[in-house]
């Protein structure tokens, strides 16, 4: 058993990326996030570990660090909040374009714009379609509790060097803000000059030796059929995400005549809205994917020839619910309910829309 | 013909030799046009690398713009930043391996427009980093568009009148300004259209890089450069171009040689 402590989503970030051997954070400052640097300066790693952490002037400088510093083999990474990541699409197109391996932790509020630092998730489309330019994909990973946002920091690294690929954590205002009883992994320690050649030698920009060729990290390729090999290189990635990386959580769904889909912190309310509704004798269950890319289209798929419908439930205008809907493709009826601005809604009210959407004909 | 060979081949011996191509310097046709500045200070580059045998140590960073493919030419390994962001990406990998020597190489609308940022706080930092910067006063890969150190006048693309200052304000002395940073360690000014200009030049990256292994801050080198297929000008009517219109608005010399500042007097009282 690991260490238990009460801690925000926020402040577990610093500690997991320190604990699991990070080497770089870069970062600027923005609500509802700015624990995570405020956390690693008092922590002060580069005493302990050796973890380098730098406030940059800008969100796009902090992700053009993280392009640099990943370039070196090194695990890295950044976070910030839903306008900051707009900041960082350009780096991570760029991180994705050159397959670097990086952590970026967005723990969204509302917008667009400005917005809102209140709560939401809103940023589902930008995470999942790409966000940036260019055909890509983050795999995205949605925390739905402290000790999430804990493991996923050290998932995401094994993830992003396993694929070559930015992970992103998609986390929202509540989790970040959130305390809650964690149990923290035990000091790793970071990875040697040998281990780093080892992982990462064949491709890391560390400084060419007479006995090999220079390494080149660039997203450029002006030769057209080249580009294409590249891009086919990228989406026989993103498909063996889709083989291998599928997560999700699936609770009460085998009896269950309505599924509700939820992820991060509407999947914790719509928890509650499952007792409800069957208190009231309404069999409910609720897949939440962990992974929104890669989807968990082939169990919603699955159970779509079994449910009467499905309820996307997000604190957005409804992005999910479309994935929802490709993954159904018609078989049964998918609707949505949702709130916005920074509004998180309580169990009743998701249950409340339930009954309006699916059963106000059928009773 | 057998005489004129054999006093060829009695003049070329590795006693004779005054010059050779670096090592360092890949074999491949640049893709610079005839009268660049680029393949000067590219060459310059690999040598000062090779000379001080750090080539295992050495990473670059290209930019976008002309220079983008810098890593195809010099043999150390090279990381493409996108455009403006060059210093951004040399702070994340001199952070990550403060052991290396890093360097980043970036035109004057990389480094003075899209990346003033990045410029800026690179060099308040005081990076321990070498930033080269190529001041041919206009944008040579998209076609010859106004830069931010375009003079007042001057011709380009989206100045076919010339530039106006009321529309386009005035030539950014970018130099100057980071001269004032107290992160900056070594700044300088240089050319490459002579001999002994390109022997100065030299000199000043050389220096740049001893910097750096010194940790005393930024070392900025600028290059007051042509571009002929930019200014329409053959390669020597560029160079005079250059000299007579560029030089009063970048004077060549050091602006800055003293390391980066001593913390303490910007700290606070208490």
């Amino acid at each position: 058993m690991g260490e238990l402590r009460l801690m925000k989503g926020n402040e577990v970030i610093a500690e997991a990326a320190i604990r699991c051997g990070c080497d770089g954070y870069f970062g600027y400052p923005i609500t509802p996030q700015s624990e995570v640097m405020e956390t690693l300066m008092t922590l002060r790693p580069w005493e302990t570990t050796g973890m380098v952490v730098l406030q940059a002037e800008s969100e796009i400088a902090s992700i053009h660090m993280v392009y640099g510093a990943a370039g070196a083999g090194k695990r890295v990474m950044t976070s910030s909040s839903s306008p900051g990541i707009s900041l960082m699409a350009e780096g991570i197109s760029y991180i994705a374009g050159s397959e670097l391996p990086c952590v970026i932790v967005n723990v969204q509020r509302g917008g667009p714009g400005l917005g809102t630092i209140q709560p939401s998730q809103a940023d589902y489309n930008q995470a999942t379609k790409g966000g940036g330019h260019g055909d890509y994909s983050l795999l995205v990973l949605a925390p739905a509790s402290v000790q999430e946002m804990h493991d996923f920091v050290i998932l995401g690294f094994e993830l992003a060097f396993k694929f070559r690929n930015p992970v992103m954590i998609l986390a929202d205002g509540v989790i970040g803000q959130l305390m809650e009883k964690v149990e923290l992994i035990d000091q790793r320690p970071r990875w040697t000059n040998e281990q780093i050649l080892e992982i990462s030698g064949n491709w890391a920009t560390i400084g060419k030796p007479s006995s090999r060729k220079k390494h080149v990290i660039t997203s450029l390729e002006m030769d057209s059929n080249m580009m294409e090999n590249n891009n086919l290189r990228l989406q026989a990635k993103y498909t063996q995400m889709k083989d291998e990386e599928v997560r999700y959580e699936a609770i009460a769904c085998e009896d269950a005549d309505y599924i509700v889909v939820a992820f991060g912190s509407a999947a914790r309310i719509c928890q509650k809205t499952v007792q409800i509704a069957r208190k009231k004798g309404i069999k409910v269950g609720l897949i939440r994917p962990i992974t929104l890319f890669p989807f968990p289209e082939k169990i919603i798929a699955e159970y779509a020839a079994k449910v009467k419908g499905f309820l996307s439930v997000e604190f957005n205008a409804g992005q999910m619910v479309n994935d929802i809907r490709l993954a159904v493709n018609g078989v049964t009826k998918v609707e949505y309910f949702g709130r916005m601005g920074g509004i998180v809604p309580t169990p009743d009210e998701v249950e409340d829309a339930l009954e309006q959407r699916f059963l106000i004909g059928d009773l | 013909m057998t005489v004129i060979t054999g006093k060829i081949n009695e003049i070329i011996k590795p006693e004779n030799l005054v010059y050779a191509k670096s090592p360092l310097l890949n074999d491949v046709s640049m893709h610079y046009c005839p009268g660049c500045s680029h393949g000067v200070v590219h060459r310059l580059i690999a040598e000062v690398i090779d000379e001080m045998g750090i080539q295992e140590q050495t990473i670059g960073v290209s930019p976008v713009g002309c220079a983008v493919f810098a890593y195809n030419y010099i043999d150390i390994d090279w990381q493409e930043a996108a455009h403006g962001r060059a210093p951004a990406v040399a702070t994340g990998i001199k952070r990550v391996m403060p052991e290396k020597y890093v360097f980043s190489y970036q035109g004057d609308g990389d480094l003075a427009a899209i990346g003033t940022a990045e410029t800026f706080h690179a060099v308040n930092r005081g990076e321990n980093i070498v930033m080269i910067f190529i001041n041919n006063a206009i944008y040579g890969m998209t076609g010859g568009q106004m830069a931010p150190t375009t003079l007042v006048g001057q011709v380009t693309s989206t100045t076919p009148n010339g530039r106006n200052v009321d529309l386009n304000g005035y030539p950014l002395r970018i130099t100057e300004l980071i001269a004032q940073l107290p992160g900056a360690a070594f700044v300088t000014r240089q050319s490459v259209q002579t001999p002994a200009a390109v022997r100065k030049t030299k000199k000043a990256i050389r220096k740049a890089f001893e910097i750096q292994a010194q940790k005393k801050g930024t070392s900025f080198v600028e290059v007051v450069s042509t571009c002929s297929s930019g200014w329409k000008l053959s390669p020597v009517a560029s160079n005079k171009w250059m000299e007579e219109n560029m030089f009063p608005q970048y004077p060549l010399g050091d602006l800055k040689d003293t390391g980066r500042a001593d913390p303490d007097l910007y700290k606070v009282k208490g």
